[in-house]
């Protein structure tokens, strides 16, 4: 069925193209580290707002322009014209570890340390925001993945063995499901957040952000896997099962489970894009990560700052364009999926 | 009086998708059906007789059906050369339709009321008593107390009742010809028999048209002037009932009619189709 | 072979309660099995007839546990198995199994044939391999008219008529004595429902098989039992063999199924 389902994707030209293109997203996530110049926290307080460096072809190598602070009040850097800095590739930096267990001594490009390359320019501390664009999706991107795999591990169970087995522990879970449903969630995650981030470092509130908005979340796919098991479970190859002997746990692992899982996939998929935006709002309110980690939202915090705006400094805004490419792809393979596995769906179950 | 039937059917040729796929639902068949006259059309499933009877006013969807040739005549008009303007009015107006399952041909959350003034609204909009004329309709399908059964919703009624307001539903606009596609298949023997009554009798009492549709010989008999025997898209049979019944002339009629169970005639075994014996005489 | 017959039902009694408000208050009960008794000998077909709503699946359903009966006794070869806890009924699971009516739901959509008969095998034999399963399912396939071939298909593409005979090769897969045949043939095309009910009488030949067969046409029902059950809300009215129901019926509920059989 998944593989069959993979297949289909591939025979759609909107479904290649969205699955190729998170996956590149995807990619370029797990490598941040490699990829991006500096660490994230590099900061450089003698070019803070810089513009993005130009880049240019001289002597047959690649070269970044070398810019010059005209007025500091206004953040006016201007190109000097003979001096540019050389590329290079597979740079040397300063040791990091990549996925923190890896130790490593260089980076795919970077230039001379008396400079800096800016592909996006750099922050208020000059910070380089494309470093810190490729570390954020790391937060921004993960969160998605990780909360779904909560909520539909939660909702699946709660859901699956409420509408199996109804009775007294039907009535407890859906009451709890409308309980959890009532909770006004904003407020819950902006106490929950303000009673704990004592205890916590960043990485841990990283983690309770996902936990906060996944404890909202099951009690909506616990509901509808509930219903889609109470259609199914009156099925008569259900029935036939029972009639065999076989276990609950297996019936609805090896009966009911496959039945459900086109509805899952196309669900969580369209689900995703409302974790990443969650992580988003979390962070630009000031309760989601904190520095001196990074996520999408948290940089587009930073990017309130009326100077953002008064001066241009457009590019730090692209946290907000990242955003949105990667909303926009999750829903439409959501949609593509949905096609995939409507027509089934609808006859099955 | 006989000239133009009321329906013709002239080579008629279905197919559901395209080139090497494409598999042929309906091979050219011509039958007729002329006012007054119910004619059954008997075959087991994908023989192409509900495919036929839902493109009687192109209700196939396009695609992946594909009318391939021939015409279907009804009082003389192509309908399916006929814009979809001019086939709308047709529909449950001229030729109405009741289905296998009533349960889901109804829609659940509208009284029954409501669904038969629905047809009659957009039928005969001349009508000014909506209704007095549903109650008749319901009255008409042997239905008890008419006026107290207006509110309820389909899923208060039984199989054999949703089955009636179906009827009641197609008869309300006073069709020329009613197409019932296995009216009685998902019905209960006592039941299947009830509505069959039902229709025999306001076929007498309405002189309308009606095309059977159906998979057992055992329910033509009572009912049909002539019998169309189709299989796998082809009409291998056509007759009068009676003569079919008694001098069938295809071996697929005679193992068609001698599988039905009958009462008393215990048989060692029930007589079963030997599908490729029937394919291999189609062969030309 | 002993005079106790297989199935023997005393006084069977299933009630469904009927619950309103928000707390559940029982507010009444259907009477869905009204004091039912019966007996089926081995190797015999009982036929239960009816209307839907009558009982008659919930009398088979409650024989192979599916529903708990509300009262009554249900023996199998004189051995009480009414209230057995579902640990001590698996054995019985072994020799009781069950044909459903619907072709297109029973059979579970995501699974293979070879899956779908297998699952049998795989609870009630565990010591067998893999392979002596999938060898055992092309026999249980060739027993039941299908193809080894077909084993790696899904039910999707089947006919309602294969289907049903998947259908009976999952209930045989676990060499049962006793079958309830829930409606087996109603969803069928006359003509296919010719092949199943034959393949069932010679199954029943073949491995001494005891059914309980149930129908709402009677004609179907006086060609296969040996002995007829005639059921309307949630009793029996008469109980008779074939012939005797249909040369001298004694109820008017009977009379009634009679006369709706088409006569050609």
């Amino acid at each position: 069925m998944t593989s069959n389902l993979f297949r289909q994707i591939l025979q759609r030209p909107t479904g290649v193209l969205c699955a190729a293109l998170l996956a590149v997203l995807y990619l370029i996530a797990i490598f941040a580290a490699v990829i991006s110049p500096y660490a994230p926290s590099d900061q450089n307080l003698a070019k803070t707002y810089h513009p993005p460096t130009g880049l240019v072809w001289h002597d047959g190598r690649l070269c970044v322009r070398v810019y010059k602070l005209v007025d500091p009040t206004e953040a006016l850097y201007r190109a000097e014209p003979d001096r540019l800095a050389p590329v290079h590739f597979w740079a040397k930096s300063a040791p990091y570890k990549l996925w923190g267990f890896i130790p490593m001594e260089h980076r795919l490009f970077g230039v001379d340390s008396a400079e800096r390359i800016y592909l996006l320019g750099s922050d208020s501390t000059g910070r380089d925001v494309f470093s810190r664009l490729l570390y954020g999706s790391q937060v921004s991107l993960s969160i998605g993945l990780i909360g779904i795999f909560i909520t539909t591990v939660i909702g699946v169970t709660v859901g699956g063995l409420s509408g199996y087995f109804g009775g007294p522990l039907d009535n407890v879970t859906m009451r709890l499901t409308e309980l959890l449903m009532a909770v006004p969630d904003l407020y819950l995650i902006i106490a929950l957040r303000a009673a704990l981030s004592a205890y916590f470092d960043s990485g841990q509130i990283f983690l309770l952000i996902v936990g906060i908005l996944s404890f909202i979340g099951w009690s909506g796919t616990a509901r509808v896997i509930r219903g889609l098991t109470l259609s199914l479970r009156n099925r008569p190859f259900i029935h036939a099962a029972e009639a065999l002997g076989q276990t609950p746990f297996v019936i609805l692992w090896k009966h009911l489970f496959p039945n459900l899982l086109g509805y899952l996939i196309v669900t969580s998929t369209l689900s995703i894009p409302g974790y990443i935006l969650g992580e988003a709002a979390l962070s630009f309110l000031g309760i989601g990560i904190q520095e001196p980690s990074t996520s999408w939202g948290l940089m587009l915090s930073q990017a309130q700052d009326m100077k953002v705006f008064m001066l241009n400094f457009w590019w730090l805004l692209t946290p907000g364009l990242a955003i949105f490419v990667t909303v926009i792809l999750f829903n439409a393979l959501g949609d593509v999926l949905r096609d995939i596995v409507d027509p089934k769906l609808k006859t099955q179950v | 009086m006989c000239a133009t039937p009321l329906l013709e059917v002239r080579n008629l040729a279905i197919d559901f998708g395209r080139g090497e796929n494409a598999t042929h639902a309906v091979k050219g068949i011509s039958f007729t059906i002329a006012d007054g006259e119910t004619v059954a059309v008997v075959g087991e499933s994908g023989s192409g007789k509900s495919v036929t009877a839902l493109s009687l006013t192109r209700l196939l969807p396009t695609p992946p059906a594909r009318y391939v040739g021939g015409e279907i005549l009804f009082n003389g008009r192509n309908t399916l050369t006929l814009s979809g303007d001019e086939l709308r009015p047709m529909r449950g107006k001229q030729i109405a339709y009741i289905f296998q399952e009533p349960g889901t041909s109804l829609n659940p959350v509208f009284t029954i009321e409501f669904q038969i003034a629905e047809a009659i609204r957009l039928h005969r909009p001349e009508v000014k008593d909506v209704r007095g004329e549903v109650v008749r309709a319901l009255d008409l399908v042997g239905i008890r107390d008419p006026e107290k059964r207006l509110g309820d919703y389909p899923h208060q009624l039984s199989g054999g009742m949703q089955q009636r307001v179906m009827i009641a539903m197609a008869l309300a606009c006073h069709p020329k010809l009613l197409v019932a596609d296995e009216p009685t298949t998902a019905l209960d023997v006592t039941i299947q028999k009830q509505i069959m009554d039902l229709l025999r009798e306001l076929k007498g009492r309405l002189g309308m048209s009606i095309m059977l549709i159906t998979h057992n010989f055992g329910i033509v008999a009572d009912i049909a002037d002539r019998v169309v025997v189709m299989f796998r898209g082809h009409i291998v049979e056509e007759g009068k009932t009676a003569d079919v019944l008694r001098n069938p002339q295809h071996p697929y009629t005679r193992a068609l009619i001698d599988c039905v169970p009958r009462l008393g005639q215990k048989q060692r075994r029930l007589k079963a189709i030997d599908h490729a014996e029937i394919e291999a005489l189609l062969k030309p | 072979m002993t005079d106790t017959p297989l199935i023997k039902v005393e006084h069977l009694k299933v009630y469904f309660p009927i619950t309103s408000g928000v707390l559940q208050r029982k507010s009444g009960e259907v009477r869905a099995v009204d004091d039912v008794s019966f007996e089926i000998l081995r190797g015999k077909t009982v036929g239960l007839v009816g209307e839907s709503g009558s009982g008659k699946t919930t009398i088979g359903r409650a024989l192979i546990r599916l529903i708990e009966p509300t009262d009554g006794h249900i023996f199998y070869k004189g051995e009480e198995i009414t209230r057995l806890s579902a640990k001590e009924f698996r054995p019985y699971r072994k020799k009781i199994q069950i044909i459903f009516q619907d072709p297109y739901n029973s059979l579970n959509p995501r699974l293979t044939i070879a899956d779908i008969v297998g699952e049998a095998l795989e609870i009630h034999f565990p010591r067998m391999t893999r392979l002596q399963r999938r060898s055992r399912v092309a026999d249980l396939l060739a027993k039941v008219g299908l193809k080894p071939e077909h084993l790696d298909r899904y039910p999707h593409e089947f006919s309602g008529g294969q289907r049903q005979r998947i259908g009976i090769a999952r209930a045989l897969a676990v060499e049962p004595e006793f079958i309830v045949c829930d409606e087996p043939v109603s969803a069928l095309d006359v003509s296919v429902q010719a092949q199943i009910v034959n393949l069932l009488q010679d199954l029943q030949e073949e491995l001494g098989l005891t059914y309980l067969f149930i129908a709402h046409d009677l004609a179907v029902v006086e060609h296969i039992s040996d002995f007829v059950l005639v059921m309307n809300r949630g009793k029996i009215v008469e109980a008779a063999t074939a012939e005797e129901i249909y040369t001298h019926p004694q109820d008017d509920y009977t009379r009634k199924l009679l006369d709706a059989v088409p006569k050609l």
